[in-house]
């Protein structure tokens, strides 16, 4: 019943617009209006469009202050100061073009609407001017070009030799962390030797694997440089910590790296925010699957003595589970005739 | 001489068609047709069909983003077992219909509904040809498009779904079944009609470049073609070059996905269980996709901008500012467009030294089209602007062009780009720059030569609710994307409320949403315009709009073969709008520079005494012609 009284009020609606739509229609027919060149609807038009630039332009104004602290988010390492900077810095030089061109847009037609026996001015080039507004623009480019690609030299430099080294493997649809241990540096891992103990597929057969340790979440030290080496073990993921300003793609078959610096504590943030529960996320911003929009990996950032404090209280693959590198061995040399590339140096 | 060659040849052809034009059936003149007119509209109609089902999709997806908690069990008659128990839109089919949309707003509506639809139907119109090239490759264009289209209808109706690995079906994820049912069947449907599109989109391109070349009118130099036709033409130069690329990509996948071959995989270890592929690389695909997805953007962009310039001139009575500075920004553009694609991939692990290369050419390619803008900004100062839907739709493109392209600015610094990338500030940027600026040269274009079309009028007034309600609906759904990607909201995400980080704007996702549903519903009004003008509207005027351009010197329903007599001589350019001393404030290109000496520019008036020895030369050839006979 419902559906059919909704029914019935579309189409009372639908022939309602019907009916006013071929009474304006011959009405334009009768006063001739269509005949005209410009009427009256030519003038309405180029007041709309002073309209939809002052309205547009006060809601824009009004929301970007208003919720500013909103979609503004706070950072929390080194090189995110940098291209904060310049992401705001292009929004300055930018945000200047958009106001003038647009302000040009909405007034020329209103100001320059068709008038009866007025002729537009006859003005087919000026090379000038052409000269000045590509040069201008090219200028102004180049300059935010070079100090994009200098923060970008030194942002995916590579990472000094006292970084902690931190694998993060994306799979669908969770993170691994890996720490190194002591010696910081990761033992090989294969692929082939993944199993339902060993998800990393870490090949137990070389020393430095020895002392690598999981972790449920990502703890670093502030102040001290990080390096993430980042892969993939099914399909393309991206590992992404908003408040680091980090990210980079997780490829199957290709290790990725990124290195930073963290400058403020998770403590220190949650004071800064007034948000006790704050937390560093990490997210997937690869489409990788179903569970693509549920991948989450926490970052807790610590003052370095608080670092070392966790670091040795970690427990290794091997403490946690001796098992896991027995049955490896066995499987390693069954695996040795067929050897081939991978290696995480 | 040559002159007179082509004058022979164009009575031949003439005299050809004549013999045929009666012959028409129902299936030669509406179905397998050879005439670019109706071949347009054919591609027109479908890309029509198109964008209503892409966006009733996005519709969808935004009823899942804005109202997260809704229950969509009203949907269940419509998508079936896609809507689970709890009334839940299913995670896959939310990941598919991101992609089905992705897939045909970008090939099926904004490349073949727009180049499709325009190329055919101006480039012989505007350049005085008879018909394209070759008729018959113009038809299997279509009908590969048809084709295409078919099959990835189907894809949709799978019970795995339709590909869900987004429009770039980047593998791994699009070449394992194990990792989301999408890449199944329903991949394979999609590689197989991207194949066909593939095909239909450079039959067509090798159409519209070979007729630019080879049939303008006498008169008709290049550096006299209307800007739609630069556009047209550089536009069916870029779909050449770099849609085999796309072949090839999707070939290399269809080995990797049949085949057993190791292309794009390497070291997989899913659904418990290691694949035997090793040695491929992800990034090659992405690397193949991207150089034709990149030049995409231009194939959909251009036309839209060639469009604009032809409506935009027209409306303001005035010549189009910079002809030349805006073909060189064309061609700059052309150009450009293939050695940028990387920057889709700035942090997807290729070399970061390949970035900064990347990110020079990147922020280059923002000179052509900063040029352009002036140009149309200079083009609308000192005019007398008529405000047809048309010219409504174009000052709409420019706005989009210009908040679209100056976000380009920030994605295109890699060292910005790599917190923004894949971020929401990504869809707005793409949506507004690439997919409304060229949605609104499409209306534009629609409304300004549906006259020529159908012989008949659009409603104006109807146009202009329908212009406003877009307008203003796009910027209310694209604009505070800007806001949400600068909080790092990740695209292609079902849900936010996982991450604190996003779990917030559910207002302002709420708002999209609403806005999106009411800019798709407004479109009923065009629709109801377009079809109901078709057969009701008023008759129109041959010139309605007092162009200066050759289509509208046809009759009002040029037959096959486009002018009944001889095709026109061209004899100036396409925009002497407004020049002073003229009585009109136009003069089609078919009048004579000897017919207008009183708004002869100097270097015009040097040029009569030339236009007058070659006229008389051909009126002794016609002569000597008759005489013969």
């Amino acid at each position: 019943m419902d559906g059919f009284i909704i029914g019935v009020g579309v189409l009372l609606l639908l022939s309602l617009v019907w009916m006013v739509f071929r009474i304006q229609t011959l009405v334009s027919v009768v006063k001739g209006s269509d005949r005209k060149i410009a009427s009256t609807s030519n003038k309405v038009n180029a007041f709309l469009f002073l309209v939809f630039l002052v309205g547009t332009g006060i809601l824009m104004f009004w929301y970007s202050i208003k919720e500013f602290d909103n979609y503004t988010m706070p950072v929390a390492s080194k090189h995110g100061v940098i291209t904060d900077k310049l992401f705001w810095i292009t929004m300055a030089v930018t945000g200047v073009v958009f106001l003038i061109t647009h302000v040009l847009l909405f007034i020329f037609p209103y100001k320059y609407q068709y008038k009866e026996g007025r002729k537009a001015t006859f003005y087919p080039d000026n090379h000038k001017l052409e000269i000045i507004w590509t040069v201008v623009p090219g200028v102004v480019l180049a300059g935010l070009v070079i100090s994009g690609w200098m923060a970008w030299s030194d942002i995916t430099a590579p990472a000094p030799e006292k970084a902690h080294v931190i694998e993060v493997m994306g799979y669908q649809f969770a993170w691994e962390i890996r720490y190194p241990g002591k010696d910081n540096v990761l033992g090989d891992y294969d692929y082939r030797l993944i199993n339902a103990s060993n998800v990393h597929g870490i090949d137990f057969t070389d020393k430095n694997s020895m002392d690598d340790f999981p972790s449920p979440k990502v703890v670093i030290p502030k102040g001290e440089p990080i390096l993430f080496k980042i892969r993939a073990r099914d399909v393309l993921h991206s590992v992404f910590a908003p408040h680091m300003r980090l990210k980079m793609d997780a490829v199957p078959g290709m290790p990725t790296r990124f290195w930073f610096i963290p400058t403020k504590t998770t403590a220190e943030m949650r004071a800064e925010l007034k948000d006790p529960e704050f937390q560093y996320e990490i997210a997937c911003t690869e489409l990788c699957g179903r569970g693509h929009f549920s991948m989450r990996k926490l970052i807790e950032v610590v003052e370095p003595a608080e670092y070392q404090k966790w670091l040795a209280e970690q427990k290794t693959f091997i403490q946690q589970n001796p098992a896991i590198a027995e049955g490896q061995k066995v499987e390693s040399k069954e695996l040795a005739g067929i050897e081939t590339s991978v290696s995480n140096k | 001489m040559t002159t007179a060659t082509v004058a022979q040849q164009d009575t031949a052809v003439h005299e050809h068609h004549d013999e045929h034009e009666h012959h028409d059936n129902f299936i030669t003149k509406y179905i397998f047709t050879t005439d670019h007119k109706m071949i347009a509209k054919q591609f027109l109609i479908t890309g029509i069909f198109w964008a209503i089902i892409g966006g009733f999709l996005s519709t969808l997806f935004r009823l899942q983003l804005g109202f997260p908690d809704m229950n969509l069990e009203f949907l269940r008659p419509l998508l079936g077992g896609w809507i689970d128990e709890t009334g839940k839109l299913d995670p896959t089919f939310y990941l598919a219909l991101v992609t089905m949309h992705g897939t045909i707003m970008v090939f099926f509506v904004l490349t073949a509904g727009l180049s499709g639809t325009f190329s055919n139907f101006l480039i012989p119109l505007q350049i005085g040809a008879r018909d394209m090239a070759s008729g018959f490759m113009n038809l299997l264009s279509y009908w590969f498009f048809f084709l295409s289209g078919v099959i990835m209808f189907t894809s949709l109706f799978l019970k795995t779904g339709p590909a869900g690995g987004g429009w770039v079906v980047y593998p791994p994820l699009s070449a394992l079944e194990q990792a989301i049912p999408g890449s199944g069947m329903g991949m394979t449907l999609w590689l197989i009609s991207m194949t066909l599109f593939i095909a239909s989109s450079l039959l067509g391109g090798i159409n519209y470049v070979t007729t630019v070349i080879n049939l303008r009118t006498k008169g008709m130099s290049f550096s006299r073609l209307p800007l739609t036709i630069w556009a047209f033409f550089l536009t069916a130069v870029i779909g050449i070059l770099s849609f085999p690329v796309l072949f090839a990509a999707a070939l290399l996948l269809v080995f990797d996905r049949s085949f057993g071959t190791s292309f794009y995989l390497s070291d997989i270890y899913v659904a418990g269980e290691a694949l035997p592929n090793t040695g491929g690389s992800p990034v090659l695909y992405q690397h193949l996709f991207w150089f034709l997805g990149h030049p995409e953007v231009y194939i959909v962009l251009l036309p839209a901008l060639g469009i604009t310039s032809e409506v935009i001139a027209t409306n303001s009575r005035k010549p189009i500012f910079g002809y030349k500075a805006m073909v060189i920004s064309l061609l700059g553009i052309t150009v450009l467009s293939f050695i940028v694609w990387a920057h889709h991939m700035f942090v997807s692990g290729m070399n970061p030294f390949l970035g900064s290369i990347f990110m020079f050419l990147t922020l280059i390619i923002a000179v052509p089209s900063a040029v352009k803008v002036f140009n149309y900004l200079t083009t609308l100062w000192r005019g007398n602007l008529i405000f047809t839907p048309a010219m409504l739709f174009s000052i709409g493109l420019v706005s989009f062009f210009i908040s679209g392209g100056l976000t380009g600015i920030f994605l295109g610094n890699s060292a910005i780009d790599i917190q923004l990338h894949d971020t929401y500030f990504v869809v707005a940027h793409f949506h507004l720059v690439m997919g409304s600026a060229s949605f609104f040269g499409l209306m534009a274009g629609v409304y300004h030569w549906f006259p020529k079309m159908f012989g008949r009028m659009m409603d104006a007034k109807l146009g202009y609710i329908h212009f406003w309600l877009t307008f203003v609906g796009v910027y209310m759904v694209f604009f505070p994307m800007h806001y949400i990607g600068m909080a790092g909201f990740p695209r292609r995400y079902y849900s936010w409320t996982n991450f604190e980080f996003t779990n917030m704007y559910t207002d302002l996702n709420m708002f999209i949403s609403v806005a999106a549903i009411i800019t798709f519903t407004a479109q009923a009004i065009f629709l109801f315009n377009f079809f109901y003008s078709m057969y009701r509207g008023r008759k129109a005027t041959l010139n309605p709009w007092n162009s200066t351009t050759l289509e509208w010197t046809t009759p009002l329903h040029p037959g096959h073969g486009n002018w009944p007599g001889e095709i026109p001589t061209v004899y100036r350019w396409s925009y002497d709008y407004s020049k002073p001393g003229a009585a009109e404030d136009f003069i089609p290109q078919t009048v004579p520079l000897s017919q207008t000496p009183e708004s002869n520019l100097p270097h015009e008036q040097e040029l009569v005494k030339l236009e007058l020895e070659i006229m008389k030369d051909e009126a002794d050839f016609l002569e000597a012609n008759e005489s013969k006979h």
